[in-house]
C-alpha cells in the first residue's frame, strides 16, 4: 500500500530594517515592524488561512483517511501570535482532529546546527516545549531549517530522542537509490530519515500554475496516476514544501486548493493512504543506512548550503555570529535572547547569496548581496556589543569559555548524578523499607547548590573559586556510586 | 573596411576620458583584420603607437600653396607628404579669408581645450571636407561633440553612413543648464548621424529623452579597460596596517559630486578616527571641498594631493582600501575599472553608467550620503567584505576588454554598410 507523507513548512523571517553603522551603540532596535506586519498578514491572508481552513475541511469530509504534517519556526510563531492568531487557532482546531501532526525544528529556523551542537539542541527543546504548550503534542520526528541534513546531525536527532527525521532526496546522496523508501541515519541506526521526493513536492510548489510546463494543467488525478505508476516496493511518497506555496508561489486563482482538497478522494480510488511522518516511521522498517557526509538542504538546484555560507561574506557573518553562542546560553537578558533568535535566521544569510539565481531571488530591501552584508554586519556589531557589555571586559573570553565548561559540565554531571540517586534510591525502597540516611542528604545538597554555582557566573570572581574545587570532590562520589549500581545489576 | 574616424585626443596627449577610450576602439578594431582606420586628430604629437593611420589635422590644406617636396617632406607629423599633395587635389573652396594660415596652406590648432574651442571645431569640419574629398572610406565614426560637424560635413560630402560615438552630453556636464551652442552642436550631429553609440545605456536614455533622438538608432556601447601594464602591475602598495585609506579620484567638479564624498566621510569619522580620505584631482570646486573638511573639523584626516598622472593613478589606487565615484551623473566612468584592477573595491553611484556593465561594486545613490558612508565603513571594517569585492571584482573586469567592444562595435558598421540604416533591434550584443 502506497503512502502519501504531506508536510509543509510555516516560516517567516522577522525583517531587519535598514540599520546604518552610526546606529550601532545607539538604537537597540532592529526589526522593520511595517514591513513585519505587512509580510505576515499578507502571507496569513493569502496562503496560511486559505490553506489551513481547506485542510480542516478536509479532515471533516474524509476524517482520519488525510492526514497532515507541519513544523513551524519559533520566529514565525511569534510573529503570528502577534499579528495572525487566527492562524494559530486554525491550526489548534487541526490539532484537536487527530490527523495533523507538528514536527520540532530549531526555534530560530537558523544554521545553528552547523555551526554550534548546544545552541541547535537547546533552540529544538524550547521549540518542542512551545509545540507541546500551544497544540498539546510532543513532537517526536525532527526536521531541521531547509531540511539542512547530515550524518552528524542526524546523529544529534538521535541523542535529542527523536526517532526520525526528515530530509531532501537529492539526487547527490541518492544515486541508484530511490526516495521512496525509509532510510537510516548512518550514525545513528535508531533515526529514521524520510527524504523529499523533489519532483513531485516541486511539481507542485513551483510548477502547478505555470502554463508553459507541458503538464500543464495538473488535476489531481493525474497527480495520483503518477504515484500509482510507480514500482510496486516504492512505498512512501513524500511530499514536502512550505505552506505559502500554496496561494503564494502558487495563486488561489490556480484552483490549488481544489487540487489538494481531490487529493485524497482520487487517492483512495487507487488504493493510496496519508499518514504522518511518525506513523511511517513507526509502521516502515528501514531499507539501510543513508550516507551524507556534507550536509544537505532543499535549497537551489546544488541542494546545498552554498546559498547561506558560500561566499566568504556569508561565512564571515555566520562565523562572528556563533562566536558568541557560549556567552548567549549563559546570559539570561530576555531582550538579547529574542534577538539571536530573530537574526539567525537563514534568510538573513540567503540575502548575501551571490550565486546567480534559477529562480527569481527575493532580495528584501536590499540592493545587492554587499547592502545585505553591510547591513546585517550592523546589526550584528551593535548585538555582539550588547552581548559582551553583559560580562565585565577584564575577563578573558578564554577564561570565560573554561567557566562556561565548568559549569556546563557541572550541570550534566549533577543530571546523571541526580538519575543514579533516584535510581539507587528506588532499589533501596524495594529492599529496606526504612531508607538509608547518607543518601538523601546528599541529594538535598546537590540541587541547593546547582543554581548558587551558575549565578556567579556573570562575576568572575566567586564563579572561580568553587568551581574547580567541587569538579574534584563530587566525582569521586559518582564513580563509587555508580560502581555499586552496575554490579546489582 | 575602411573607416574613416574623427577624434579629439589620443594618448600619449591625455586631457580626459576621451583619449583612453578613442585608444582602446581602435586598438580593439586593429585586431581585426579586415578593418583599416583612419584617425583624424587635431595635433598628434608623433609618439603615438603605429598601429592605426593618424591625420594630423593642422597640416592639411585647405588653401592652394606652391610648396617644393624636398622642402617640406619632413615637417609632416602623423601623415606624409605624399599625402599632404593628394589632399592638395581636393580643396572646394576658397578660405583664403581664414585667419591663421601658414606656409603649407593649412590652420594651425592649439590642441587640447582652448579658449577659442569653437573656432577650432569649426575649422576642423573645414578641414573634415578636404579629407572626405580625398580619402576613400565605408564609414564615418566621429567621437564626442567636438568631431560631430566634421562627421557631419564628412557625411555630407561622401554620402557614407555616419556613426556617432557619445562619450558624455552637456547634461552630464552641467547637471541639466545646458549651453545652448554645445547642445545645437550635439544635436545637429545626432540628428544627422545614421547610428549613435552611447557609452552606457544611461546616456543613450539622455540621448533618446533629452535630445530626441529615434531609440532604434541609438545603442549602448559600454566602454572596457586595456589590462595593467607590467610597470603598474609590479607597483608594491604601501599601507599602514592600522589605517585605511579611501580614496576619490577625479576632477573635483561638480559632475561627480565630490561633496557627498565629504558628507559620507565625516559620518565614517564620526565613528572611526583611522580612516584617512584623499581627494586626488584638482577642479574648479577644490578650494570649497578644502573649506567643507575644514568647517567639519575632518581636515586632518583630509588630503588633497592634487592631479594625478600616469604611474600616480596606478600608485594611489594601490595604496587605497576603498575607491569612491560619487558621480552625479557619469556616462560611463572608466575610474573604477582601474581601481578594480589594482585589487581595489568600488563603491560608484547608481547615476554611473558603468554600474550597468560591474556586478562586484557597490552601487548607492549619489546623494544617499548614510549608504555611501555604510558602504565606506563595512568595507573598512569588515576583512571578508574587501576580500570578496577585491577579488572578484578583479575577475570581473579582467573580462571586459576593448576587443569585445570593437567586435560589437563592428556589428554595428556591417549593419550600416550592408543595409543603410540601423535598427537596434537587430543589433545582438
Amino acid at each position: 500500500m502506497k503512502t502519501i507523507c504531506l508536510y509543509f513548512e510555516i516560516h517567516q523571517p522577522v525583517h531587519l530594517k535598514r540599520y546604518r553603522f552610526f546606529e550601532i551603540g545607539t538604537d537597540h532596535y532592529y526589526y522593520d515592524d511595517y514591513e513585519n506586519e505587512r509580510a505576515i498578514t499578507e502571507t496569513a491572508q493569502k496562503s496560511y488561512i486559505p490553506a489551513l481552513s481547506t485542510m480542516l475541511e478536509m479532515t471533516k469530509m474524509y476524517g482520519k483517511q488525510f492526514k497532515v504534517a507541519f513544523s513551524l519556526s519559533g520566529v514565525a510563531i511569534e510573529l503570528l501570535e502577534v499579528y495572525a492568531p487566527e492562524v494559530i487557532e486554525l491550526l489548534q482546531q487541526l490539532a484537536e482532529t487527530g490527523c495533523v501532526e507538528f514536527l520540532a525544528e530549531p526555534y530560530s529556523h537558523g544554521l545553528s546546527s552547523l555551526a554550534n551542537e548546544e545552541v541547535f539542541i537547546e533552540e529544538t527543546k524550547r521549540l518542542a516545549k512551545k509545540i507541546k504548550e500551544m497544540f498539546g503534542q510532543t513532537p517526536k520526528v525532527m526536521r531541521n531549517s531547509s531540511l539542512i541534513y547530515s550524518d552528524e546531525i542526524g546523529a544529534l536527532a538521535g541523542r535529542m530522542g527523536f526517532k526520525g527525521m526528515i530530509a531532501e532526496g537529492a539526487k547527490h546522496i541518492l544515486g541508484w537509490k530511490s526516495p521512496h523508501f525509509v532510510y537510516n541515519c548512518a550514525m545513528d541506526p535508531n533515526v529514521k530519515l524520510l527524504l523529499r521526493d523533489y519532483k513531485l513536492s516541486d511539481d507542485i510548489s513551483l510548477r502547478f500554475n505555470d502554463s508553459s510546463w507541458n503538464e500543464y494543467p495538473l488535476f489531481a488525478d493525474k497527480y495520483v496516476d503518477w504515484i500509482a505508476q510507480l514500482p510496486e516496493d516504492e512505498q512512501v511518497i513524500n511530499i514536502f514544501m512550505e505552506l505559502c506555496a500554496l496561494g503564494i508561489f502558487q495563486p488561489l486563482s490556480s484552483n490549488i486548493l481544489e487540487f489538494l482538497k481531490a487529493l485524497p478522494a482520487v487517492a483512495k480510488q487507487r488504493g493510496i493512504v496519508f499518514a504522518t511522518p511518525s506513523e511511517i516511521i513507526s509502521k516502515t522498517k528501514s531499507v539501510g543506512p543513508m550516507e551524507v557526509v556534507y550536509p544537505v538542504s532543499w535549497n537551489d538546484e546544488e541542494r546545498d548550503t552554498s546559498c547561506w555560507l558560500g561566499n566568504g561574506m556569508q561565512r564571515e557573518a555566520f562565523n562572528k555570529l556563533y562566536q558568541e553562542a557560549d556567552r548567549i546560553l549563559a546570559c539570561k537578558d530576555r531582550r538579547i535572547k529574542q534577538d539571536w533568535d530573530r537574526i539567525q535566521a537563514s534568510n538573513n544569510f540567503r540575502f548575501m547569496t551571490t550565486k546567480p539565481a534559477s529562480v527569481g531571488m527575493y532580495r528584501g530591501f536590499y540592493d545587492s548581496p554587499y547592502d545585505a552584508f553591510t547591513n546585517y554586519m550592523n546589526v550584528l556589531g551593535d548585538f555582539i556589543k550588547r552581548v559582551q557589555d553583559l560580562f565585565p571586559m577584564e575577563v578573558e573570553s578564554d577564561e570565560l569559555n573554561a567557566l562556561y565548561t565548568t559549569i556546563h559540565n557541572q550541570g550534566e554531571e549533577i543530571a546523571v548524578r541526580d538519575n543514579e540517586i533516584s535510581r539507587l534510591r528506588a532499589r533501596l525502597e524495594k529492599y529496606e523499607p526504612t531508607p538509608d540516611a547518607e543518601s538523601p542528604k546528599s541529594m538535598k545538597t546537590e540541587p541547593a547548590e546547582k543554581p548558587a554555582e551558575k549565578k556567579p557566573a556573570a562575576k568572575k570572581a566567586p564563579a572561580k573559586k568553587p568551581a574547580p574545587k567541587k569538579e574534584a570532590a563530587p566525582k569521586k562520589e559518582t564513580i563509587a556510586k555508580k560502581a555499586p549500581a552496575k554490579a546489582k545489576k | 573596411m575602411k573607416v574613416l574616424m574623427f577624434g579629439w585626443e589620443f594618448p600619449p596627449k591625455i586631457y580626459g576620458g576621451l583619449a583612453v577610450a578613442s585608444y582602446g576602439i581602435t586598438k580593439g578594431l586593429s585586431v581585426q583584420n579586415d578593418v583599416e582606420t583612419t584617425f583624424c586628430m587635431p595635433k598628434p604629437t608623433g609618439d603615438e603607437e603605429k598601429f592605426l593611420k593618424i591625420i594630423n589635422m593642422s597640416q592639411v590644406p585647405v588653401v592652394w600653396r606652391d610648396v617644393q617636396y624636398d622642402n617640406i617632406k619632413d615637417r609632416f607629423v602623423g601623415h606624409t607628404a605624399e599625402d599632404y599633395y593628394r589632399f592638395r587635389d581636393h580643396l572646394y573652396a576658397d578660405f583664403n579669408y581664414l585667419q591663421g594660415l601658414d606656409d603649407l596652406g593649412c590652420i594651425g590648432f592649439a590642441g587640447g581645450y582652448p579658449g577659442n574651442l569653437h573656432e577650432e571645431i569649426n575649422n576642423f569640419s573645414i578641414i573634415a571636407g578636404v579629407l572626405a574629398r580625398s580619402e576613400q572610406f565605408d564609414i564615418i565614426h566621429a567621437h564626442d561633440w567636438l568631431t560631430y560637424p566634421a562627421g557631419v560635413h564628412a557625411k555630407m560630402v561622401s554620402g557614407k553612413p555616419l556613426c556617432i560615438h557619445v562619450h558624455a552630453t552637456d547634461f552630464d556636464r552641467s547637471r541639466g543648464k545646458v549651453n545652448p551652442t554645445v547642445y545645437s552642436i550635439e544635436k545637429n550631429g545626432m540628428d544627422h548621424a545614421d547610428c549613435i553609440m552611447c557609452v552606457s545605456e544611461l546616456t543613450r536614455q539622455t540621448v533618446i529623452n533629452q535630445y530626441h533622438q529615434d531609440p532604434r538608432k541609438c545603442v549602448a556601447m559600454h566602454n572596457a579597460v586595456y589590462p595593467l601594464s607590467e610597470e603598474y602591475q609590479a607597483i608594491v602598495p604601501h599601507k599602514n596596517p592600522k589605517e585605511k585609506v579611501v580614496t576619490y579620484l577625479g576632477r573635483i567638479t561638480m559632475q561627480k559630486g565630490p561633496e557627498y564624498f565629504i558628507e559620507a566621510a565625516k559620518r565614517v569619522l564620526n565613528r572611526s578616527r583611522n580612516i584617512r580620505f584623499c581627494f586626488a584631482g584638482s577642479g574648479d570646486m577644490m578650494n570649497a571641498m578644502i573649506d567643507l573638511a575644514a568647517a567639519y573639523g575632518i581636515a586632518d584626516r583630509c588630503h588633497f594631493p592634487g592631479f594625478q598622472r600616469g604611474k600616480q593613478v596606478y600608485e594611489c589606487y594601490k595604496n587605497s582600501d576603498v575607491f569612491v565615484m560619487p558621480s552625479v551623473s557619469e556616462p560611463f566612468g572608466i575610474a573604477p575599472l582601474e581601481a578594480m584592477q589594482c585589487g581595489c573595491p568600488s563603491i560608484i553611484s547608481k547615476q554611473s553608467g558603468c554600474g550597468e556593465i560591474l556586478e562586484n561594486v557597490i552601487k548607492v545613490d549619489y546623494w544617499d550620503i548614510d549608504a555611501m558612508a555604510d558602504a565606506i565603513y563595512s568595507i573598512c571594517t569588515n576583512e571578508a567584505l574587501h576580500k570578496y569585492l577585491a577579488e572578484e571584482g578583479m575577475k570581473e573586469v579582467d573580462g571586459i576588454t576593448w576587443e569585445k567592444v570593437a567586435i560589437r562595435i563592428r556589428s554595428c558598421y556591417d549593419q550600416l554598410i550592408n543595409r543603410g540604416y540601423f535598427d537596434v533591434n537587430d543589433y545582438k550584443a
